[in-house]
């Protein structure tokens, strides 16, 4: 288990190793034919400020599976290229060519996470709204035992509008849970179009403050935002909205709805890789 | 011996188990007194956690319990329950989640609060979800045993409880799903009957013996899922004709179950013919009336057989 090391020079080495993550997560989504490229590109400061070697989280390849760690629970299980890419960079039983297995028949990478398959994945999600509850469930356990370890999940915007979302949001304050973090990957898109023509969540931080939660707002591409967020303590458990932006890091999927859910084609493939194997800032 | 509703044997066999096994701990969704709960509550409060009404949180954060290393029994109607479906399906089965599922209130033997309260799918609903067991003991004595067993098995398991009172029969100890024990011999044909049905479908099999009619074996038919296929084959040797008794919508139940196995692997021919509510809705009435109604009584049951 590293230490945490939230200084400027380790973001940059966290900026470093990113657009290798990217391409990974463009290169699994093309080789599958399908997959969810906005989503999981909007993922990645998030879940690196969690994983990185000195991030957020205590955890290690050699605890999984134990309840000596802190937990992560992908409750947007779309976005999940992105989970297994990074936890392949941290050294996790996952290698770089079983990333390239991602959707295939047999693999442990299935489309969206499958615990039972691959076990450093804390739930089976995919089914949107549940993964909080998971979540929760677990921090009530950790509690429950006096275990100081934390719990955290990212859900999408569009699952916000699950009202099993808002059951967790009445129930982690009434049970005390701070040792619980929500984070939104707020990247203001799902399928059929823009969050707030689908189904408007604004105003959001009174809605959580009022439920009773500790509410930061930050940028979602930035590891210094991300990360006082993550460590602040509080009473409360924290809700923290990240402002990100669908398909960060290429020019023509970001912003765009409709790289919600489809794969690059052949030539799109190379214009996408060579523009995050470039980018070394994202995140600073 | 007095009639005991299997939701009460739960509630105190939970406290009972709860006092051996640190690791138990106990949800519900604000039916604690009904499901019985509420014992295990007072004297565990912190083991016990009231979640309100939010049945789909409850058993995600079910799920996230047992991945820190509980065993959760969750409580509530049936109903309610077995209503979350995709929260079961995904969230503790699909998961590999370690949680019991307590349904309680099932069947039209509830009485008068009528059909949105009624467990009248439920057994259909989690047929359907791999890995799942579903057990509906039909005493005291069975209950206590179904839930040890429960608790030193790995994976879900949907136990179906009544909430009326259930004649206390004498049988072997539980040991595996879907072997059924025997209530009463018999050449003839074999009655496979579970929970509220159980007493009914006894009393017709001796009524129907006295009478000349038939001798049917009795068997108390307490677990829906898995199927025990040497005990399938051993019903197969002795019977061609099976009736199968059930407070459940005859749609995916027990009978259904039963005539699944037997319309695919029975060496022979086996006519299988349900009991149970007729594809229609639940409704308000006394349990009584409502047993009338279905035809769930020994007089129905013989008249219908004569």
């Amino acid at each position: 288990m590293t230490q945490q090391n939230l200084t400027p020079e380790n973001f940059e080495k966290w900026a470093s190793r990113t657009p290798k993550i990217r391409e990974n997560i463009l290169k699994s989504i093309h080789q599958a034919g399908s997959g969810h490229p906005g989503g999981s590109l909007s993922l990645v400061e998030i879940l690196y400020s969690l994983f990185a070697e000195g991030g957020v989280m205590k955890h290690s390849p050699a605890l999984a599976n134990t309840q000596d760690r802190d937990r992560l629970v992908l409750s947007k299980g779309h976005g999940v290229p992105a989970l297994y890419a990074i936890l392949q960079d941290v050294g996790y039983d996952i290698t770089e060519e079983e990333l390239m297995t991602l959707r295939h028949l047999g693999s442990r990478l299935q489309g969206h996470p499958d615990r039972v398959r691959l076990p450093i994945v804390e739930a089976s999600t995919g089914s949107l709204g549940q993964g909080a509850s998971i979540a929760q469930g677990i921090a009530m356990g950790y509690k429950l035992d006096s275990n100081p370890h934390k719990v955290f999940t990212v859900i999408g915007d569009g699952e916000m509008q699950e009202g099993q979302i808002w059951e967790v949001a009445l129930s982690a304050p009434h049970h005390g849970l701070n040792n619980f973090t929500i984070i939104l990957d707020y990247n203001k898109g799902q399928i059929d179009g823009p969050t707030n023509e689908v189904l408007n969540l604004e105003p959001l931080k009174p809605k959580w403050e009022a439920f009773g939660w500790n509410v930061h707002e930050v940028d979602g591409h930035s590891y210094k935002e991300l990360t006082d967020a993550l460590t602040k303590t509080d009473n409360r458990p924290t809700f923290i909205i990240a402002h990100t932006i669908k398909g960060k890091g290429v020019d023509f999927m970001e912003g765009q709805i409709g790289w919600h859910g489809k794969a690059t084609n052949e030539e799109e493939l190379p214009q996408a890789v060579s523009q995050v194997q470039n980018n070394t800032k994202i995140g600073l | 011996m007095s009639k005991i509703a299997t939701r009460a044997s739960f509630g105190k066999t939970l406290l009972e188990l709860g006092r051996q096994h640190e690791n138990i701990v106990c949800m519900d969704a604000d039916l604690s007194k009904s499901t019985q709960s509420q014992h295990f509550a007072k004297e565990f409060p912190n083991r016990f956690f009231e979640m309100g009404i939010q049945e789909a949180n409850m058993i995600g954060a079910a799920a996230g319990l047992s991945f820190a290393g509980k065993i959760p029994f969750i409580c509530s109607f049936g109903a309610f329950l077995t209503g979350r479906f995709d929260q079961i399906r995904m969230s503790i089965a699909y998961s590999g989640a370690n949680v019991k599922l307590v349904g309680t209130h099932c069947g039209v033997g509830i009485g008068e609060d009528g059909h949105s309260q009624m467990g009248l799918e439920d057994i259909a609903l989690m047929r359907s979800i791999p890995g799942m067991t579903i057990l509906q003991p039909a005493t005291d004595q069975e209950t206590r045993e179904m839930m040890e067993w429960a608790i030193a098995h790995q994976g879900p398991v949907y136990f179906r409880l009544t909430r009326q009172g259930l004649r206390q029969f004498e049988m072997p100890n539980f040991k595996t799903p879907g072997v059924f024990h025997k209530l009463r011999e018999g050449e003839d044909v074999a009655f496979l009957a579970n929970g509220g049905l159980l007493e009914a479908a006894f009393e017709a099999a001796n009524e129907l013996s006295e009478k000349g009619t038939m001798n049917a074996a009795v068997y108390n038919a307490s677990s829906s899922k898995p199927m025990n296929d040497e005990f399938m084959r051993s019903l197969c040797a002795r019977y061609q004709l099976l009736y199968v008794f059930e407070d459940h919508t005859i749609m995916g139940g027990t009978g259904t179950a039963v005539a699944e196995w037997m319309s695919q692997y029975a060496p022979h021919h086996m006519k299988v013919i349900r009991y149970g509510v007729k594809d229609v809705f639940g409704e308000s009435g006394t349990p009584s009336d409502l047993y009338d109604k279905h035809g769930f009584t020994q007089k129905a049951i013989v008249a219908n057989l004569l």
